[in-house]
Parts: structure tokens; sequence; C-alpha cells
């Protein structure tokens, strides 16, 4: 180490050997640095003084990327090439680690991971790297202007050192408030196809720790007993069968009578004690509504009078346009209610702490929401509760839920205890697929009027459904005017040009806990949007892509849309499939990001359809690791297809009638053929990747098969119920 | 009651009782976590181990079952065909959330295993039972295409 006489005094013994920089911004956004010690600063930088570097990442890991996303920002504006960086999840800290889209609040959702991070993560690897220079200029009596650092090595000037030469010296240095940042055509790793991720080799070779394989010492597992009906509540148990399973421990019914929780010394113990457990319920107050009955009331409230008048149009007038039309097509759609279903089952444990705090460990996704409630059960100021982050196995929202679900289960179940056994609460299968939140139940009707040539004159577009966000702490950012953004978003905002619109929305009665579900309301809006253009495009005699363009005018969205569009049809070959194919196209707007897919299948619906080939186009702006972008795709059109194709949740007499896979068949390998995904070239601000690939997946499936079969119309998803066969 | 177990090339005595889920053994009393919990009904794939070189559902075969069998977990399998797979794994980034990927792993190296050059008809058929939520399917069947060509290398 070379550090200078004053600065080896100021830096003492042990102190000085495992000197750690960190740097970041303060919450007041200022960049600061200080050594390990200093807990006061937002560290997303850390360098050990053997050199090593480690990211510190405020977004939790499902797959979508982040972990090395962020990692990649910083080892680009700190020199490093991507294996001289690791990776670690930020502590919950709704102050310093917030998503800056949310507010102070921490939290990985609506795509965002990449957008709100990527000016801060290059500026904090930025400061870093400028404060190792100065550093090495001060020691080595040279300009800074003589130094830079590559691939971990700083040097100029005919010297060279590691980064961890200077790593004590630079955290005595104050931090830049505006560090240099790359120009994008110095970029080496961000848009470089060639990065790989930094957790492929531990998911491939079973290292990888998910919240499911913490075992803490003396854990107990604990499994919970739900109402079979949502809203039922405890009257009693009988755990006499219990007592029979070896490594059984004990029931107890939770305070907000909602279960009873089994406690076991092991996983197996606990299952089989619970199905071993009888207790009974009382449901007067429990949903008894099935399915059936609740899309009756669905589309029973697409013919009325809508509730709200979403976009403050002229009713009348787009009524009146429609009674003029030349041509008037018309759908109903109903989309069911979805599970999640990660493949990681939900689960999180807690344990109490020698200082009387409390320690979750949970892949969580809104960690401020689980923080904060814990905070709450446990009487206990913010402070005093930490959450480790671990990877989680999937989420696709499931794992952020407003109420913090799963987390407050584990909270209650581990408050009746002694609290000297860490409590792992885990889920099954079936627990996930009866007990959860779901993508609500929603309908559309659509009518769109269009005149002798083919031109809309007036669109009609009824929404009636079950709102996500009321009734949760987000209503107060998300509902507006009673109007719940997330119902609407991607009808009543579309980029289309569509003149005489009118969008109204009618909120239906909750059956079960709704939650997003990867790209929210834009599962069904998209759907509706997009076959509806495909009708029109047909009563107007037009191809489906030139239809599109049309309306695809008179701005930047529009323009972005238009060029994806373009560019998948071109990647498809659109309107040249091969003999026995049929294409369905959709371009769709979502997180700020612009998707069209091509979908080509052979067959239909009564003989049997083959999903054969998928090309997608996104514009993303900037792509900062464009082959996790082209993953994103690759995955988001297999979740939307998968769904569509024979997925739903269905109840019969308030309970949930699926069970497990087999009642809930997850897409399979040889379900979907090739995907080929084409990203645009772009130096705008990098929008999200997560969601924006499945909108427009189901879509153009349904207009595919539409166009592959004869007088079908696909009203009820998933598919099968509209009498679609697979292959 | 105890039960001897040959688990990656070491033998184990372990407590179980009859009709344990050989999964829950390797997880919860041996502490190998690689091997993962999806759905407990051999509809998924997640707790794929080799039962004598051979793929099987862990939560669906019976701790009792499989004392004189050579059980290999991914923790323990490295043979040639599982580095070829866990290295085209990692050229191509198949992974995304990984969850069901030692599953996945462990069914690739299984096809492989007993057919060196899979056609794409094959992958599709051997792999079926192996879910991915996050969809990774196509650079599953290409990870296992490029193991193909490694072993063949």
């Amino acid at each position: 180490m070379t550090l200078n006489t004053s600065r080896r005094g100021f830096l003492k013994g042990a102190a000085a050997a495992t000197a750690v920089l960190l740097v970041g911004t303060r919450p007041d956004g200022a960049i600061a640095a200080a050594n390990a010690e200093n807990t006061a600063l937002n560290p997303f930088v850390k360098i050990n003084a053997d050199g090593r570097v480690t990211a510190i990442i405020k977004h939790f890991e499902k797959g979508q990327g982040p972990a090395t996303g962020l990692s990649t920002l910083i080892a680009e504006e700190l020199g490093l090439s991507m294996d001289q960086i690791d990776y670690e999840f930020a502590p919950s800290n709704p102050q310093v680690y917030n998503n800056l889209l949310f507010g102070p609040f921490q939290g990985t959702g609506g795509s965002t991971a990449m957008a709100n991070s990527f000016v801060q993560y290059r500026n904090a690897g930025a400061a870093a790297r400028e404060m190792l220079i100065q550093a090495a200029a001060q020691e080595w009596g040279v300009a800074s202007t003589d130094l830079s650092i590559e691939n971990g090595v700083i040097q100029g000037a005919g010297k060279s050192a590691s980064l961890g030469d200077f790593v004590a010296a630079a955290a005595q240095i104050e931090a830049p408030a505006e560090p240099r940042l790359k120009d994008p055509s110095e970029f080496r790793l961000i848009g470089n196809p060639d990065v790989r991720r930094l957790d492929s080799e531990i998911k491939g070779n079973g290292k990888a720790i998910y919240a499911m394989d913490l075992h803490l010492p003396n854990q107990m597992i604990a499994m919970i007993a739900r109402s079979p009906q949502k809203g039922g509540t405890v009257t009693g148990f009988d755990d006499t069968g219990s007592k029979d399973v070896k490594g059984f421990i004990r029931a107890a019914t939770l305070p907000t009578g909602a279960g009873v929780v089994v406690y076991a010394e092991n996983t197996w113990a606990a299952m089989q004690a619970r199905d071993a457990l009888d207790v009974s319920w009382d449901l007067s107050a429990a949903e008894t509504r099935s399915s059936d009955e609740i899309r009756d009331e669905i589309l029973a409230a697409l013919e009325a009078e809508p509730e709200y008048n979403v976009t403050k149009a002229d009713q009348a007038a787009t009524l009146s346009a429609i009674d003029d039309a030349a041509t008037v097509v018309e759908r109903t759609f109903y989309f069911p209610l979805l599970a999640h279903a990660p493949m990681e089952p939900l689960n999180c444990t807690i344990e109490a702490t020698a200082d009387g705090g409390i320690v979750l460990h949970d892949g969580s996704q809104m960690p401020t929401g689980p923080h904060m409630a814990l905070a709450q059960i446990f009487q206990l100021p913010m402070e005093k509760i930490q959450i480790n982050t671990l990877l989680a196995g999937g989420s696709f929202g499931r794992r952020a839920t407003p109420d913090a679900d799963y987390q407050v289960e584990a909270a209650l179940a581990f408050a009746l205890t002694d609290r000297s056994r860490p409590v792992k609460l885990v889920w099954s299968r079936e627990d996930d697929l009866r007990s959860g939140y779901y993508r609500p139940a929603f309908g559309h009707k659509v009518r769109v009027g269009l005149d002798s040539d083919g031109h809309i004159l007036g669109w009609d577009h009824r929404i009636a459904g079950q709102s996500i966000m009321k009734g949760t702490a987000f209503e107060a950012m998300m509902v507006h005017d009673g109007v719940d953004h997330s119902s609407v978003e991607g009808v009543s905002d579309t980029p289309y040009q569509i003149p005489g619109m009118f969008v109204g929305l009618t909120d239906t009665k909750k059956a079960t806990s709704t939650l997003w579900w990867r790209s929210v309301g834009h599962t069904h809006t998209a759907y509706a949007m997009e076959v509806m253009m495909d009708l029109a495009a047909e009563a107007a005699g037009v191809d489906p892509v030139e239809y599109r363009l049309r309306h695809l005018t008179g701005g930047k969205d529009q323009e972005r849309l238009a060029g994806v569009l373009k560019l998948a049809a071109e990647k498809a070959s659109w309107g040249a499939a091969p003999d026995g194919r049929t294409q369905g196209i959709a371009v769709h707007k979502s997180f700020g990001s612009y998707a069209a897919e091509v979908v080509e299948i052979s067959g239909n619906a009564e003989d049997g359809v083959k999903i054969e080939k998928v090309t997608c186009a996104v514009d993303c702006g900037l792509a900062v690791n464009p082959d996790v972008v082209k993953a994103q795709m690759e995955g988001g059109i297999g979740y939307g297809i998968g769904h569509v194709m024979r997925d739903q949740i269905t109840l019969t007499g308030g309970e949930v009638d699926q069970y497990n896979f087999p009642d809930y068949e997850p897409l399979r390998i040889g379900d979907i053929g090739a995907i080929d995904v084409h990203v645009v070239p772009s130096a705008e601000a990098p929008t999200g990747v997560g969601e924006p690939g499945t909108p427009p997946s189901a879509p153009a499936l349904a207009n595919a098969v539409a166009r592959a079969s004869t007088d079908l119309i696909l009203s009820d998803l998933p598919m099968t119920e509209s009498n679609v066969s697979f292959v | 009651m105890t039960i001897t177990l040959k688990l990656n090339g070491k033998t184990h005595d372990v407590e179980a009782e009859p009709g344990t889920p050989l999964l829950w053994v390797i997880r919860d009393e041996l502490k190998l976590t690689g091997t993962k919990f999806g759905c407990g009904v051999a509809s998924c794939g997640a707790c794929t181990v080799h039962l004598n070189g051979e793929p099987v559902r862990s939560c669906q075969t019976y701790v009792e079952d499989v004392e004189d069998a050579e059980i290999t977990t991914i923790e323990g399998i490295d043979n040639p065909i599982a580095k070829a797979v866990q290295q085209a794994w990692m050229e191509l980034d198949v992974v995304q959330c990984g969850y069901c990927q030692s599953g996945q792993v462990m069914s690739a190296v299984g096809l492989l295993s007993e057919n060196p050059k899979p056609s794409a008809e094959e992958i599709d058929e051997y792999m079926y039972g192996n879910a991915c939520r996050c969809a990774t399917y196509q650079r599953i069947r290409a990870g296992i295409q490029r193991a193909s060509e490694i072993m063949e290398a």
C-alpha cells in the first residue's frame, strides 16, 4: 500500500487494512464518500483494499437482470472489466435506496430499474473513478488529467497501480459533485452485446441462494392453513392428527383469524402436519360467488352507462358518429383472473437480533412495504428492522403486494412464538394458486364505426373490472377522479390517432385480492386495442400493418411505434409467410418502451394451432445490455402467450378451483418455437424491458389464429374458452 | 428410521420417516439447496436429480426406495456432459430467475447422456416436464444444442 505519512497516521491498524471506499449520493442528491464506518451515506460502490469492486444493487433480482445491468453502469464509468466487479443487494432504506420514480420508497416494478438508475449508478462509478485518480495523482505528483483507469488499473505518466493501492487515500477525498460521465462514444460495456450476466454461473451450478434456500440455525418452518374462501375466519382447530407427525411443534391461530399457523422442524413435517389439521371456519362474511357470476357482473356492467368518462370525451358525439358509420365492428372480451405463479413459491424468514431488532430475509420486490409493516407489527422504529434481500425465483409482480401479505403472515407467525427461533414461512404451490392475489378479471366492449373508405369515425370503448389500486396505499397516487389508471392504461392514453374516441370505465366488486401482473393493465388493454385494430383493418380492406401506420402519425410516440411495427414486419417477412403458416401482428407502448410482435402459426382453431415463430422488435431507448433486453422480450412473450393459450383461475362458490400446475399449466418448451428479437438502436434514455414484451404477444397470437380460422370470435380468454385448440 | 443414502459419491445416514420425499431429505437434512421445490407433484421438474444416472423428480421419489441407488444432485454432477451443459448455459446466458435451472441442467444432462445429438423436436419432447416460468425455452433448446457441439469438439 502506498500511503503518505500523514494519511498513514490517520488510518489506524485494522481499519487501514480493511479500508473500503464507499461512494454514492447523499439523500439530498449530493455526492459523498467515506470509509465503511460511515453509515449515513448512500453507497452504490464499495471498493475493498484489495481492489475488488462491489456494486450495491438497490433493485431486487428476479431474473430481469438489474444485478448485471447496474453493475455494468459502475464498471463502465469506473473503468473495470466485468470480471472485476461483484454485486450485493442493498439493505432496505427508503431514503437512500429508493426508486427515484417512486419517491421515498424502495422497490422494483413498472419496469423502472434501469430507467431510474441509469444516471445515478453511472454518477457513482464516475465519482469513484475521479477520487481514485485524484489520490493517485497526489501520490505520484502528476496531473489528474494524465491518469486514467483501464481494466481496474490506474495508469498514466509512466506509472500504474491497482485500485486497491489508493482506496484508503481516495476515501479521504471529497467526492466530486458532478463527475464527468463518459460520452456514449466511449462506452465499452454499455450497449455491448457480449457482456454476459453476472449470475449465470451460480444459477447453472446450483450455488445461487434464494430465500427458499436459507437455513438459519435452529429455524422452524411455518405453513398456514388459510380459509378455503376469501374472507373466512378461524373458529377453531383440532390438531390431533398433526400431533402424530414427527417434527410437528404446535399450531396457533393467527391474530387476524385468517388462518392457523403450523410450526414444524422441517418443511415436510410442516406440510404433513398442516394436511392433518382440522380447521373450522366462519364463512358468513366469505366470498361465495363463482367466476361465472363475476363474469356476468362484468359483462352486465359493459352494457350499462359507464361509471366514469375516463378522458372526458364527448360520448354523445362518439355514439352519433358510430350511428352514422357505414360499417361497425364490435367485440366483447372477457379476461379471467390469472395467478403469477413464480417458480419459487413465496417464502421468507424472520429472526430476532440480540439487540431487540428484527431481520427479514426475503426476495423482496418492494422492501419498504414489508419494512413499514414489520415496524408496525413489532412496534419498533424503522432502523431496528433490517431486510436481507436474496435472489428471487421469479415474481411477475407477486412479491410486491400493497399489504405485504406474506411478510405480514410471517411476522404474525413469528410474533406468536417466544422469538428464540427464526421462523421461515413457506407457501406451497397450492397456496400460491389458491390463496393468492390475481390479475383482476376485466371485460372490454368495443364498437368501432368506419366510413365507406375505412376511416374510423368513432371508437366507443367500455371497460369494466376490478380495480387494482383502490383500497390500497397506492390509491392516492394511481386513482384520479375515481379512475384507476391501471384499469385503462393502454386504451385511454393510446398513441393511435383515433377520431371520436370515448373510453368508459366501471369498477366491479373484487372477489379475490387483485394485484399487478407482469404489464398490469396492458395485459388486457393491449389485447382489446390490437384485436380491434385488426378487425377495423379487415373491415376497411387494408393490410393490418398499413392500417396501423395510418393511425401512427404526428409525434415521437407514433414515430417510435411505427418504427418497431415496420421493423418487426420486415424481419418476419410480413405478408410472405411460408405455405401453411399464418401471421398475426400487434404493437403496443408500455412502460416507456415500444414493442411490435409478429406471431406465426400453423394450423387453425379447429384442427389445432402450433406457434411456430415469434418475431419481435423493441425500442427501449439505449439498451444497456442488449442480450438481457432480448431475454426479457423472449420471456415476456412466453409469459403472455402461455397464459392466453389456456390459463385461468376460476372460482366455484368462492373457492378457487385450481390446485397446482396440472390445473394451471405453464407454457412448456414444445408450446412455442423460435423467438427472434430485434433491438432498435437508440440514443434515447433507457426505458423498461421487463414488461413491454408481454402486452403485444397475446393479441398478435389472437390475430394470427383469427385469420387462420373460420368464423372464430375470440371473446373469452384463455383461448381454449373460445374453442381454440393447440397442438 | 435411519436410512443410508449414496449421494454425490458419499454415504449419508439420515433420519427420515418412510414416505418422505427425497427432495426434502436433500434440502432440509443434507442442506443441499441446489435442488428446488417448485410444485411437489412432479409437474415442474425443478427438483430433478439423477438416480443411477437417470433424471427423476425427487419430490415424488421416496427416501426408502432409493437406498441402493447412486443419487446425484446439481452440486455433485461433474461429468464432461454436465460441464458442457453448464458451459453452454453460461455462453448463452440461458438463465433468468434461475430457480428452475438446476432441474433444467439435470434433465439436459440426462438427455445428452442418452442422445448426444438431439434434434429440436427431441429436445422439446424430453424437456417437456421442466417448466420455466421465465420462458427461457428458446435458450434451453439452443443451450442443449451448443452443449452437444462442445461435447463433439
